[in-house]
């Protein structure tokens, strides 16, 4: 079942004749001539679909909480900050099929009542701004966009933003402050965009494929979207699959399928490159706990764990993760944890905004603390101190980046502690080039 | 490698058409907006943001030049120093690390002769580390300007050293 790339492989995709062709901007169709704002809203509430940027609040919802003042502007924002590590989803889907998103916004702005819309672009991603530009002359063209947009008296105006290199701007107030031309830092909340966003107007903020699933529920009806998945993970999801899998790229899944049959399946990442063994998993983007092999394909009640938010959460932190963004970092037996979790530390200490302290003075403390580790100059307390910088840092900071930065290294020594210890005690083997550690009677060992 | 700190820093006509409507794009009174996007403009204009570069976009956007120093020292992209002719932004978060990502990264900084942060003598080359680009399932990855350069192996880097060293 694919909603989001059923074309993504038609050449010419890119081009809006060739979308028009293969069904493209019948959603704009049917909402601006045959439905109201509140009908559009409606469907997507009744879809089920959650944020797909990570935090997976329901996108109805938060439409739902949108003020609505007379004689003020409101805004809607396309974050297209990507930047977690692990994921690429967003990337992919707009420089392969740029009007999938456009057509998501039209319908989006239009269920909100948005007449100037923004597409927040992280800045390293030019050549994808190009793209989008060039589709979004091509909706002009059309009389997609514009004034009276296809007779409905609706107008809409849509540009796009690029950033200028900052993780933190993938946080919604900070991309406000961003695009508002200022640092990003994030603001203070309340009061919540939906209320005072952009330029303090009342402004939602909703990840690229958030946005892109609202054309097809508008087509479809948000009961037909709600019928795939399980549960309370409804739709489909874009997953970023990376690192030691046969077939890394870009998958869309139906939610629902296990974790085994992901890893495994031909139809996905392929399995484990040939004569190596599935060590850990990062689910969902560098900010989700780490999970060594047995705990990501069974939850400790022997289910084999599904790819949804409930299951892949199932076990709290003690055992479970989370599908955040969908960026899924597959290791062997070959990948270090503590390099791994290294390279996460000095992005979020890189990557932290500086202004609460917690965040800003603990990233860089762990940041300091496993880049002695890795180089053989650990000491015995040191994995007891990386858990207490964490947990110090968790739940006090404006932003979640602060947790994003705590999680993964309280996972990875949850998990990992003998392997952390291993370079502790033995810094001279640890040290040695390509030296792994093995963990005895573990499933991954060779 | 020198510094030329003399040129005339103004926008050639077409530029500022562009600034102009790039400004429209926001209501009136809000053309701080437009600061981020007009820097990436400057940058490819002028090779990097020194103090003057962002003085004239701060005299372009009406607004005081603290405003741009503390925005273009906040986003990494920018240059604040002076650059060589091709800047080599390269990933070293954990995914493209997983692909080989250091190896190749050794391997470029032995090739060019220089460490993280530096130009070639002949002015050709600076190399950065950067953080994830996302493009991971194509790791390692570095990027020229717009250029995504991904799957990178070290045969790979010498053609493209070999190519844009020309």
């Amino acid at each position: 079942m694919k909603i989001l790339t059923e074309h993504i492989d038609v050449p010419g995709i890119e081009t809006i004749d060739v979308f028009i062709k293969n069904g493209g901007y019948k959603a704009v169709e049917k909402a601006l001539k045959k439905m109201t704002p509140d009908e559009v809203t409606e469907e997507v509430k009744k879809s089920g679909l959650r944020g797909r940027g990570g935090a997976g609040f329901p996108v109805g919802m938060k439409w739902s909480f949108l003020a609505k003042p007379e004689g003020v502007p409101r805004y809607l924002v396309c974050n297209a900050d990507e930047s977690e590590p692990g994921t690429f989803k967003d990337h992919y889907l707009m420089w392969k099929s740029p009007h999938t998103l456009l057509e998501g916004m039209i319908v989006s702005s239009f269920a909100l009542g948005a007449k100037t819309s923004y597409i927040y672009v992280r800045g390293e991603l030019m050549y994808v701004i190009q793209i989008l530009e060039k589709a979004i002359q091509e909706a002009y063209d059309k009389g997609y966009l514009g004034k009276n947009i296809l007779g409905s008296g609706y107008d809409l105006d849509l540009f796009v933003q690029p950033g200028g290199g900052a993780y933190i701007c993938g946080e919604e107030t900070a991309l406000l402050e961003s695009l508002e031309g200022k640092r990003g830092n994030p603001r203070n909340k309340p009061p919540f965009p939906a209320v005072k966003g952009l330029w303090q107007c009342p402004t939602v903020v909703n990840n690229v494929e958030s946005i892109a699933a609202t054309s097809w529920i508008v087509n479809n009806g948000g009961d037909a979207y709600a019928a795939i998945g399980v549960g309370r993970s409804t739709g489909t999801k874009l997953i970023s699959a990376s690192g030691h899998i046969r077939k890394p790229g870009v998958y869309e899944i139906p939610l629902g399928i296990t974790v085994e049959d992901f890893i495994y399946s031909d139809e996905w990442c392929g399995g484990i490159r040939d004569g190596h063994k599935l060590k850990a998993v990062v689910a969902g983007g560098s900010s989700v706990p780490i999970l060594p092999a047995e705990l990501i394909l069974t939850t400790t009640a022997g289910e084999k764990r599904l790819m949804t938010y409930e299951s892949l959460s199932d076990g709290g932190f003690v055992s479970g993760t989370m599908l955040g963004s969908g960026g899924f970092v597959v290791m062997d037996e070959t990948a270090c944890i503590v390099h791994n979790t290294l390279t996460f530390a000095r992005f979020y200490h890189h990557e932290s905004c500086g202004q609460c302290s917690p965040c800003r003075e603990g990233t860089g403390w762990m940041d300091k603390v496993l880049k002695r580790i890795e180089h053989g100059k650990g000491r015995r307390e040191d994995i007891d101190l990386l858990v207490d910088v964490a947990k110090k840092i968790e739940g006090n900071t404006i932003c979640p980046l602060g947790d994003a930065a705590a999680w993964p290294i309280a996972a990875a020594i949850r998990h990992f502690r003998d392997e952390f210890e291993w370079h502790i005690e033995h810094p001279e083997a640890a040290t040695k080039e390509g030296a792994v550690f093995m963990r005895e009677g573990a499933s991954w060992t060779l | 490698m020198e510094v030329k700190n003399n040129i005339n820093i103004v926008f050639p006509a077409e530029t500022l058409d562009l600034v102009k409507r790039m400004i429209a794009r926001y209501p009136e009174g809000k053309q701080k907006s437009a600061l981020l996007p007009i820097l990436h403009l400057a940058q490819a204009q002028f090779k990097w943001c020194s103090p003057e570069v962002m003085d004239y976009v701060a005299s372009l956007l009406d607004i005081s030049a603290i405003e741009v120093y503390e925005v273009a020292t906040f986003y990494t992209m920018f240059h604040l120093e002076p650059v060589g002719e091709h800047v080599i932004e390269y990933c070293r978060t954990g995914p493209c690390c997983l692909m080989g990502g250091v190896e190749v990264y050794d391997h470029l900084k032995k090739r060019l002769g220089i460490e993280t942060g530096e130009t070639t003598q002949d002015g050709k080359f600076t190399i950065k580390e950067v953080e994830c680009l996302a493009a991971c399932g194509w790791g390692p990855v570095f990027q020229i300007r717009e250029k995504y350069y991904m799957n990178l192996t070290k045969e790979k880097v010498d053609q493209i050293i070999d190519e844009l060293g020309k």
